[in-house]
């Protein structure tokens, strides 16, 4: 993947059909993270005013727990409150952020010019990505792919592609 | 000439269960994966920090495990603390 600067502010993306295909499947997947565990609302007014009828736990999985964190460190009640008046919106703009991104990738690879706004979009989602599959594999600041490490094993594709999106992330920050 | 001995006062008494003196704030907490020019660009976007300061504070968060980066109102905290969130950041609110 290629970024070169574009007028106003904006920056033009090159990927390769791959590229394209495997960003669209890893966004789909962070749409359908995000979308799960959602209390469902049946409440009209609720929905109207953005309260759900429930309060929502902190998710169990440690990788959506990442990307919904706790707003109080110490005060399990405060931290309940944020997130029953806070989190819907949290998860909203996260799947939004994902869904822009993956309509604005070519299919089947090419360029496409992102506005300077959807630059900024594409940070945000590509962070998340970063996000859940750091978590998932528990990276450290020192995390390494091993110089034997197995091509065919799934961790190690999964360590690679960690490292193709952390690549992808700053070659886009180089161009803002 | 006589001197009075100044009168006895009690020392102004400040209620620390109250705190509502105490300003708080907002920190944001070092994790392995966030990107050290992501950041700074976040901080220089959500709290209009210049490069400089911005990055004195990605590096206090790098360094230290943790830094304040906004103080205020609880509520205005409670705004800067979703702000981060929506960015990635991970940031939670305290009294100071």
């Amino acid at each position: 993947m290629r970024f070169g600067r574009a007028r106003r502010g904006g920056v033009q993306v090159e990927l390769a059909p791959e590229e394209s295909a495997l960003l669209q499947h890893l966004l789909g997947e962070l749409q359908a993270l995000l979308g799960a565990q959602e209390p469902a609302d049946e409440d009209p007014l609720a929905r109207l005013v953005g309260l759900s009828s429930g309060t929502p736990e902190r998710p169990d999985d440690p990788a959506l727990a990442r990307l919904l964190p706790d707003a109080y460190g110490d005060d399990d009640e405060a931290a309940g409150d944020f997130r029953r008046y806070t989190e819907a919106d949290l998860r909203r703009g996260k799947r939004e952020a994902a869904a822009e991104v993956a309509r604005t990738l070519p299919d089947g690879g090419g360029s496409v010019r992102l506005t300077a706004e959807q630059a900024d979009t594409w940070l945000t989602a590509l962070n998340d990505l970063r996000l859940v599959l750091g978590t998932r594999l528990e990276v450290t600041e020192d995390t390494e792919l091993p110089p034997d490490a197995d091509p065919d094993d799934p961790g190690t594709q999964a360590l690679l592609v960690y490292g193709w999106l952390g690549m992808v992330q700053e070659s886009l920050l180089a161009r803002l | 000439m006589t001197l009075t001995a100044p009168a006895q006062l009690d020392e102004p008494v400040v209620d620390d269960d109250t705190g509502t003196e105490r300003p708080w704030v907002t920190i944001v907490w070092n994790d392995p994966v966030n990107l050290m020019s992501y950041v700074t660009r976040v901080l220089m976007q959500l709290f209009g920090y210049s490069k400089g300061e911005a990055e004195r504070l990605m590096l206090a968060v790098h360094h230290e495990g943790r830094a304040v980066v906004s103080n205020g109102t609880r509520e205005q905290m409670e705004v800067d603390v979703a702000r981060c969130h929506a960015k990635g950041l991970w940031a939670t609110l305290q009294q100071d």
